[in-house]
């Protein structure tokens, strides 16, 4: 040893491994304009497809005609349901067991639906093809309120399921009904509410919105008619499983399938479900011999693919005089538009909903949804959040803080006598799930510390009063929000998409010198995988994360994998990495042991190496073991230093955080002002602090977006009417509140490193937070329960309504 | 999202300019900065054949002061209107209205002649050169002539711009040293345009309002002078009944559309609302 010899510490920030703030690596492409995105990709001779969409939210389709379109200059092919029929794709199935036309058959079901796909030379040349084509209508009568859905005098919107009173999920109680999901001892809870002291009753809805990314949906599909091979580069959050089901509904073989999820712009759920233009584009190209691009834009994007929410929530607390809740009572109308697109793990038809009992320790819970068609674009993806876990979190947390008021407790104080304690982990919650760890009073109190709640509370009095008196039209509100999420879809004994068990895989190969690639089931949409990949695997084996390269989403080289959504990556393939990692680990210590010249078992992992126990200076470098396992291994050992890991959790992970949201309204203009947002989540290890951070902002972000004005809304007679991002509130830098950010940190117990999960903790916990600071603003006023959005009208109507404002 | 067919012209006077927009009649546009124009046509709401940029018109651009007036070429940008230091000093409300159109990107191309021509209730400038007092020069193939502002617009998008005349530039008298102004825009966002918006210019006397003009921007099918509202203040310190009966004048002549900004009743509501706003803060600045 001498001066130049490093640290420990040293040592260990050489590695930038767990715990680091390491910056991402993928950012200096991406900030340099340098990143390969699917419309980056132009192959030889490639062609351009668009679509005619329904200008009616229902009518029959009488009559198509093309001859037009294929005069336009540069326009070739114009494909409709009947094309597609004659190769057995005009309709295909979702991932929630439904069936969806892949262009309109006999009728539209919503409006901006595809009805035709022209394919051009260029985008100009499609969009003039698009306004030739001319299709007659005969409109229907349209059905847009869900409550609606199943009167007896309701249009029947899915002509091919008349008849068909059992679905993917059940019996069906209406042509308009999907299915009926119940969770529950009805029985247990219907006497909790007979005896209760105390209950609260209120329709909770949770409106649609839209996950718009900045990068739309789109591919570019290249079909080699020699090799019989589709190649096909899309927007894929989960390109694995896009290939398995192009393999199953087009019958090509699966090895013949190439399917490459290039960098991608945001994905938010939105790229998980599978899309008409995807079809289409596959068949132009198979039609064609060219490879064809489509493209979104930006309306198409609103107005077709897939919404999120939509959950109308009957909630009824049952509760003590003393505010110990007893019973939970949820009946959800969910509102899936024309087609059940819900991209669910696929027994869940309400996603995992039941995780509505939420923080609290509920004796017992019943819950029903009911799941209707409207003539409205199909979905509904998970915007940011575990499957319907946003949906629930914001049911319970509101629904708490009516009790509260009802109750003339203090909210914070109801949750805090009504937390699950850290003592009763792993906790068996009344609907079914099993949460893994938790410590929420700490994590309560130390958020009411911070933010000096008591002051606040204090304060607001104050307000109140001075509004009282004519001196302020300003009213103030404070926003709590305790969430606990659950994520990590999942293990294979609950969750399965298409029947694919939801594991995911690391496959490790490290090279000579010391460098290596990880190559991951998973797939980036900007979470900043390949930095934080590379992080577990340099705290695992002791390479600094510069030398692992993090490749995804490119089907032949990539292990299968579920793909990226529901906080599923660090929960899931974040585990196979260090399981794959560990048996690298495992190897590299034979080799150790035989280059050292003692048994394996005398050997102790020490940062970046193995030392024989007691001979400190007897030591060999993870990097030196790689090359020794290329010249020289234990005899009888095979070469090389690769291994894979396909991991299939044992439980889901449930991060947890404690949010409050100070937020000042002028009851004259509605308008708002967050003065304070404070989030404290506990997603268990924490791999990168930085990255974490970076998450809550956008999730949080995301979360303010909703709450106050981020909505998809349909007219009365179904036109949408929020198809831009000009009424389609997307906030820029200058409306978007200051975030502080907190933690504390509760591993899960049988994740290997202990990681829950965090990118859509902010999006589940921001918008009760949000939604609690409005309703507990106008509270004082005599209000209950005022829906969302929030945006400055509705505020000044709720005053109104309210007689605060004449 | 993508226009038909047109073709681009780009003459370099403004004679040829107008000969341009008289031989190709009804289908050919003029093309300023394009943000409002290019959306619509990507909408394919509007489907000029020929565009005929005047971005190559080197006269049509710059700001410069004429005696008491400012003389503004239509082809200024609103960056350009930002950055002018003589649009600080002496007209301090247009400064601030550029301020509030859009975002920076916007503004670098968007001007003044396309956000006044263009004849969407919208738009922030029409309100304000109405209240500011504002001509509009036109020159087309009979020669030129002057409109006022407040005798400019007849419907959304129908102005008294006949076919074939170019707006060249707009003269603006400078308000008095002194003066108080106000432009008081209510929006969901960066980048929206007014649920309803206010101007306001007025000088005071002795504590009283000398004289006031107050503009109103999206509240109707086209901008308003709020007349009744302007002679309530006058003479009065703007004490509360003042300010209840303006800003009751300005809701009275209001009919916006409700639309996802708000109901009607909101946006007259907020209407007011920053009438009295305006009114306020351009009291409290005046000398
Ligand atoms: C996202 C976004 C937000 C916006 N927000 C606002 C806002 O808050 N407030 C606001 O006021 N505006 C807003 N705008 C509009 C913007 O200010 C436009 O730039 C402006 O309305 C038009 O000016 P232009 O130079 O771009 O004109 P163009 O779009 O080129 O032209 C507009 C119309 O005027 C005609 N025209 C242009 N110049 C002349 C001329 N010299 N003579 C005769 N006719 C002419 C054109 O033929 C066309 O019909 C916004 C635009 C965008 C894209």
């Amino acid at each position: 040893m001498n001066d130049l010899t490093p640290t420990r510490e040293q040592r260990t920030a050489a590695l930038e491994g767990m715990g680091c703030k390491r910056k991402r690596v993928e950012d200096i492409r991406f900030t340099q304009g340098r990143g390969n995105y699917v419309d980056d990709v132009k192959l030889p001779g490639m062609l351009h497809g668009d679509f005619v969409r329904s200008p009616h939210p229902h009518a029959r389709v009488k009559r198509i005609d093309d001859s037009a379109a294929l005069k336009v200059p540069g326009v070739l092919a114009v494909i409709t349901a009947e094309t597609l029929k004659t190769v057995n794709l005009a309709w295909m199935p979702t991932l929630a067991g439904d069936v969806q036309m892949v262009l309109a058959d006999g009728k539209v079901l919503f409006q901006n639906q595809e009805v035709a796909f022209v394919v051009a030379t260029d985008r100009y040349a499609a969009d003039d093809g698009i306004n030739a084509v001319i299709v007659e209508y005969e409109p229907l009568p349209p059905l847009v309120d869900p409550f609606k859905a199943m009167n007896a005098d309701a249009p029947v919107l899915r002509e091919d399921l008349v008849g068909k009173m059992s679905g993917a999920h059940g019996p069906r109680k209406h042509d308009n009904h999907i299915f009926e999901w119940t969770v529950g001892d009805k029985d247990l809870t219907d006497a909790a509410f007979r005896k209760a002291e105390v209950t609260i009753k209120e329709m909770i809805s949770y409106h649609r919105t839209h996950p718009s990314p900045l990068e739309t949906c789109q591919c570019v599909c290249s079909f080699d008619k020699i090799k019989g091979e589709l190649t096909i580069y899309g927007t894929f959050q989960a390109p694995h499983v896009i290939r398995t089901v192009v393999s199953l509904i087009a019958k090509l073989p699966e090895h013949k399938i190439h399917v490459i999820a290039p960098d991608i712009g945001g994905g938010f759920g939105n790229k998980v479900g599978a899309y008409p233009g995807y079809i289409c584009a596959a068949v132009a190209s198979i039609v064609t011999g060219k490879p064809v691009k489509w493209v979104e834009d930006r309306i198409e994007n609103l107005t077709a693919t897939s919404f999120a929410r939509d959950y109308h929530m009957t909630t009824e607390v049952a509760a003590t005089k003393e505010g110990k809740v007893t019973g939970l009572r949820v009946h959800v109308l969910a509102d899936h538009g024309a087609f059940d697109a819900c991209a669910d793990p696929s027994k869940w038809p309400a996603g995992f909903f039941n995780i509505v009992t939420g923080s609290y320790d509920f004796p017992t819970a019943h819950l029903a949804v009911d799941g209707v068609y409207t003539n409205k674009a199909p979905g509904g993806v998970a915007y940011r959040c575990s499957f319907r876990v946003t949906e629930a979190a914001y049911c319970i947390e509101r629904a708490m803080d009516i009790l509260a008021q009802k109750l003339n407790m203090d909210p914070a104080e109801l949750r805090l006598k009504n937390f699950i304690k850290a003592e009763q982990f792993p906790y068996h919650s009344a609907l079914g799930w099993e949460y893994d760890s938790g410590d929420y009073h700490t994590a309560m109190r130390k958020m009411m510390e911070t933010t000096g709640y008591a002051a606040l509370r204090k304060e607001q009095a104050e307000r109140r009063a001075a509004f009282a008196r004519g001196e302020t039209r300003d009213i103030m509100g404070l926003g709590i929000s305790f969430f606990t999420e659950i994520v990590g879809a999942g293990p294979s004994k609950n969750c399965d998409i298409l029947g694919i068990a939801m594991f995911d895989s690391c496959e490790i190969r490290m090279h000579p010198t010391g460098a290596g690639i990880a190559r991951v089931g998973s797939k980036s949409q900007g979470q900043g995988h390949e930095t934080t990949w590379a992080q577990i695997i340099a705290t695992e084996i002791g390479i600094p994360a510069d030398n692992i390269m993090v490749e995804e989403g490119n089907t032949d080289t990539a292990p299968y994998g579920l793909g990226t959504y529901g906080s599923r990556s660090t929960p899931v393939a974040g585990a196979a990495i260090a399981m794959a990692a560990r048996k690298i680990k495992a190897k590299a210590q034979m080799i150790a042991a035989y280059k050292l010249e003692v048994h394996e078992d005398d050997l102790e992992f020490d940062i970046d190496g193995f030392r024989v126990r007691g001979l400190p200076e007897k030591f060999m470098s993870m990097k030196d073991i790689c090359w020794a396992a290329y010249n020289s291994v234990p005899p009888g050992m095979e070469p090389g230093l690769e291994a894979v890991s396909y991991y299939d959790p044992p439980n889901m992970t449930y991060p947890f955080g404690a949010y409050l949201c100070v937020m000042d309204i002028d009851v004259d203009t509605g308008v708002y002002k967050v003065r304070r947002f404070y989030a404290l989540d506990d997603c268990g290890t924490r791999i990168n602090p930085m990255i974490i951070e970076g998450q809550v902002h956008g999730g949080l972000t995301e979360a303010f977006a909703i709450a106050m004005g981020q909505e998809i809304r349909y007219d009365e007679v179904g036109n949408v009417v929020t198809g831009s991002f000009m009424d389609f509130f997307m906030p820029t830098a200058v409306e978007t509140p200051h975030w502080e950010t907190d933690f504390t940190v509760t591993p899960s117990p049988h994740h290997p490193i202990g990681a829950k999960g965090v990118g859509e903790s902010p999006n589940v916990g921001g918008v009760p937070a949000f939604s609690n600071a409005v309703n507990d603003a106008f509270s004082f006023l005599g209000s209950t329960h005022i829906q969302m959005p929030h945006d400055f009208w509705r505020n000044w109507k709720a005053a109104k309504d309210l007689g605060a404002v004449a | 999202m993508i226009p038909g067919p047109f073709s681009y012209h780009r003459p370099a006077s403004v004679a040829d300019a107008v000969k341009l927009l008289v031989d190709l009649g009804e289908d050919a546009r003029p093309l300023a900065g394009g943000h409002s124009l290019v959306p619509m046509m990507k909408l394919r709401l509007a489907t000029p054949a020929h565009l005929i940029d005047l971005r190559g018109i080197a006269a049509l651009k710059g700001v410069s002061r004429n005696g008491n007036n400012l003389v503004i070429g239509a082809m200024t940008t609103q960056h350009e209107l930002l950055a002018s230091d003589e649009v600080a000093k002496s007209m301090p409300i247009l400064h601030e209205a550029a301020l509030l159109i859009a975002d920076p990107q916007v503004r670098y191309r968007g001007t003044i002649g396309g956000n006044v021509a263009n004849g969407d209730p919208g738009n922030d400038m029409p309100a304000l050169m109405m209240t500011l007092g504002a001509t509009y020069h036109l020159e087309g193939a009979g020669g030129a002539r002057d409109v006022a502002a407040a005798d400019f617009y007849q419907g959304a998008y129908f102005t008294a711009l006949e076919p074939g005349e170019i707006l060249t530039s707009i003269t603006v008298p400078v308000p008095a040293a002194g003066h108080g102004y106000a432009y008081e825009k209510l929006k969901r966002k960066v980048g929206d345009y007014a649920t309803a918006a206010a101007a306001v210019v007025l000088t005071m006397a002795g504590g009283k309002v000398a004289t006031c003009s107050i503009g109103l921007t999206n509240v109707h099918e086209t901008p308003l002078l709020a007349t009744d509202a302007a002679n309530a203040v006058i003479g009065t310190s703007l004490d509360a009944a003042t300010l209840k009966k303006a800003a009751a004048a300005a809701s009275a002549i209001m009919s916006p559309a409700a639309d996802a900004r708000g109901p009607v009743e909101y946006r007259k509501h907020v209407g007011g609302i920053m009438v009295t706003r305006a009114l306020q803060r351009a009291a409290a600045i005046a000398k």
